[in-house]
């Protein structure tokens, strides 16, 4: 990718961060989360971004929404518009004010979606070429997504997600590329899966014991990905195909359901976002036959 | 792409009846194809065993365009279709929305207000009070009148509006639910495509055979539309077989009909010709009006029945058996017989509470009375219409009962093995 600017990455410091609802499978107050541990885990992803060259912004935190540091869940970048999210659960909606305001001092044109369409941001909608694909059933909408496709005249597909493990769609797929993704096939559906395979050229499937170590939530930087640790195979496969891996600690925040991807929101788009280089149109894809 | 499983016989699913079970018209836009969201909800719908209707589709042209279907979806009971769809919209579906129907007083009798919906022959609803609600006595070029406080729709003929009814205008709040077109492997799915003379009769014969058992087994009437040539080519008595074994119960003729039918079981002749040996007889012509003069005598068919004068043929075996007997008369009437409504607008509706409970229709032989019960038929009722005239089953068809089935063949042999097959040895 040929961007001129560095990558621009917002993060929350996890100063409220705790369990204190469960809304996933993965929380449960009873055992909650290690607020140092979780400093320092957190503190190491920034360091690491960091050291890879992105920039790294901060939103401030607020008592009372421990979830504030999951940012990827904030809204749906598309070069200077912002998506911002509408929560499926009333213990989040209380986070999408201050997305907001952060957003327009950023400088985005913030745009929601109708009452009625749930929408959790990058965590249920990514690029990946010219092609949205967006998550939906456990947290957001399908018809949000086809809205929003709409709104931006671009093609966005609706995958429905089957595993409540894998409630969002950055749990368990990945673009690296504009050409290329990592996925968990078991939380997708047999359509979801003939679609991925369908749209996206090169595929890596993640082995379910790696996929459940939320491995698919990973942060891609340039040629780099940094995922949560105890990936070997994935980190192969995608050694394979010229990618480091920066493999990082992120138990606490899996108490919670999130790793590293959860707690990014990449400001000036992800690396596989078409729309990033706008000039490098894929004429093959335009011409894709439809049945 | 290939979607997951093959929609190549989904459009027309075998369950639930086409003519029962409730609808409901749900769209989806977006880029359906390739999310394989369209294929998705199709098979979701057939999963629960439902089935659906795509009204309208459009495809966008280009990538990012969206593409957009209207799904009517018919399930078999209201609570099983709300589910179904609560399901889809988690899919991506959307109910189309709808307002109430609009209705206007009808300011003349005799005429509807300007804008009124003009009704088809094929089961409709209306909307009021947001609830939708069946359109009573389904007939084509009708308004509809509305009672808001039953709350109950029914068509109404223009000539029957009165000042101050409510009638329907507009489209919203009107939704048509088109029947879908047999399936079975019977020979009426095998005779649908065209009407031709080259078909093998056996089967069409055997079909109406089927059909005539199974509307008589349902508890419904056979409803047996004739002409004249009935008689004149020597087919009255299986009429008068099929009517005597029960298997009519409501004909509805013309003066014709019922003039030659009398004037052969009262001289042998029809329109003047020996029906024995196809001789014109001396003075044949004559016959029809002398026996239309007894008849007028006598103050009627009944009673020519009753006084032993007429003892044979189609009018006796009507008296006797009880048929609905509607005789609709024309401008070239002799006479007519005392039966015949000359009013054809009390014809109509005289045929109109005939029709009530009638399940197939047998249409012979006549292109005037055919096309006139067509226009009053809900097209759910099966009619086959059997013409030596290939031309008299297309008028039907292209008159809007296109429910129409066409077999075409001379009437007697048709007749013939009919009454063998349904009443033998009667």
């Amino acid at each position: 990718m040929s961007n001129p600017s560095p990558p621009r990455i917002l993060m929350c410091p996890p100063d409220y961060f705790g369990i204190e609802y469960e809304i996933n499978p993965w929380m449960n107050i009873r055992q909650g989360a290690d607020s140092d541990r979780a400093r320092d885990q957190w503190r190491l992803l920034r360091e690491t971004l960091l050291d890879l060259g992105a920039q790294v912004r901060l939103l401030e935190p607020k008592p009372g929404l421990p979830d504030l540091v999951f940012t990827a869940n904030a809204g749906l970048v598309y070069r200077d518009r912002f998506f911002a999210s509408r929560f499926r659960y009333g213990v989040r909606m209380g986070e999408t004010p201050f997305f907001i305001e952060w957003a327009q001092a950023e400088g985005f044109q913030v745009e929601t979606t109708p009452d009625d369409y749930h929408f959790e941001g990058a965590g249920d909608a990514l690029f990946c070429g010219d092609t949205l694909f967006a998550g939906y059933r456990l947290r957001s909408d399908a018809r949000g997504h086809q809205w929003i496709g709409e709104r931006l005249g671009v093609e966005a597909l609706p995958l429905e997600l089957v595993d409540p493990r894998f409630y969002h769609l950055d749990t368990c797929f990945c673009p690296l590329e504009r050409d290329l993704a990592i996925y968990y096939p078991g939380a997708f559906d047999e359509y979801g899966r003939a679609v991925l395979k369908d749209q996206i050229p090169r595929l890596i499937e993640v082995a379910p014991e790696e996929a459940i170590s939320f491995s698919c939530n990973a942060v891609v930087v340039g040629r780099t990905v940094v995922l949560n640790e105890g990936a070997p195979k994935l980190a192969r496969d995608v050694a394979a195909m010229g990618f480091a891996t920066r493999p990082l600690a992120f138990s606490e925040f899996i108490k919670s359901g999130g790793s590293a991807k959860c707690l990014t929101l990449r400001i000036d788009g992800e690396e596989a976002a078409g729309w990033k280089a706008p000039s490098a149109v894929d004429t093959k894809k335009d011409t894709h036959s439809r049945v | 792409m290939k979607p997951p499983r093959d929609h190549a016989h989904a459009a027309t699913p075998a369950s639930p009846d086409p003519a029962q079970g409730v609808i409901e018209e749900v769209e989806v836009r977006g880029h359906i194809i390739d999310s394989l969201m369209l294929p998705k909800i199709l098979d979701r719908i057939l999963l629960v065993g439902a089935s659906f209707e795509i009204r309208e589709c459009k495809i966008g042209e280009r990538r990012t365009d969206p593409s957009y279907a209207r799904i009517a979806i018919r399930a078999h009971d209201p609570s099983a279709l709300a589910e179904l769809v609560g399901d889809l919209v988690e899919h991506g579906a959307s109910p189309v929305h709808s307002e109430d129907a609009t209705t206007v007083l009808a300011d003349i009798a005799g005429a509807f207000p300007e804008g009124f919906y003009s009704t088809t022959n094929q089961p409709s609803q209306i909307r009021v009070k947001t609830r939708w609600i069946d359109v009573e006595n389904q007939e084509m070029d009708c308004g509809i009148v509305v009672d808001h406080a039953t709350p109950r729709a029914r068509c109404v003929p223009m000539c029957r509006v009165e000042v101050g009814m409510p009638i329907v205008v507009g489209h919203s709040g009107v939704r048509v639910s088109p029947l879908e077109r047999p399936r079975e492997a019977s020979g009426f799915g095998f005779m649908n495509s065209t009407v031709s003379s080259e078909k093998p009769k056996a089967i069409g014969v055997r079909s109406v055979v089927d059909a005539i058992r199974s509307t008589r087994a349902e508890g419904k009437k056979v409803l047996l539309v004739g002409g004249p040539a009935i008689v004149h080519t020597g087919s009255a008595m299986h009429v008068a077989r099929l009517i005597r074994a029960g298997f009519i119960q409501t004909l509805f003729a013309g003066n014709a009909l019922a003039t030659h039918d009398i004037e052969q079981a009262i001289m042998g002749t029809s329109l003047g010709v020996s029906i024995k040996d196809g001789q014109p007889i001396e003075h044949g012509h004559e016959h029809h009006l002398r026996v239309i003069n007894m008849i007028r005598r006598l103050g009627g068919i009944e009673q020519a029945v009753d006084s032993g004068l007429l003892t044979t043929g189609i009018m006796y075996e009507c008296a006797r058996n009880h048929v609905d007997l509607v005789l609709a008369g024309s401008i070239r009437d002799d006479g007519p017989l005392p039966e015949v409504i000359t009013d054809v607008l009390a014809a109509q509706d005289r045929m109109r509470e005939a029709l009530e409970g009638v399940g197939f229709a047998l249409m012979v032989a006549t292109a005037l009375h055919s096309i006139a019960t067509g226009n009053l038929l809900p097209a759910r009722v099966k009619v086959v219409c059997v013409d030596i005239n290939p031309a008299t089953v297309t008028k039907l068809a292209d008159r809007g009962t296109f429910q129409t089935i066409g077999l075409v063949t001379d009437v007697e042999p048709f007749l013939r093995l009919l009454a063998e097959e349904l009443a033998p040895g009667t």
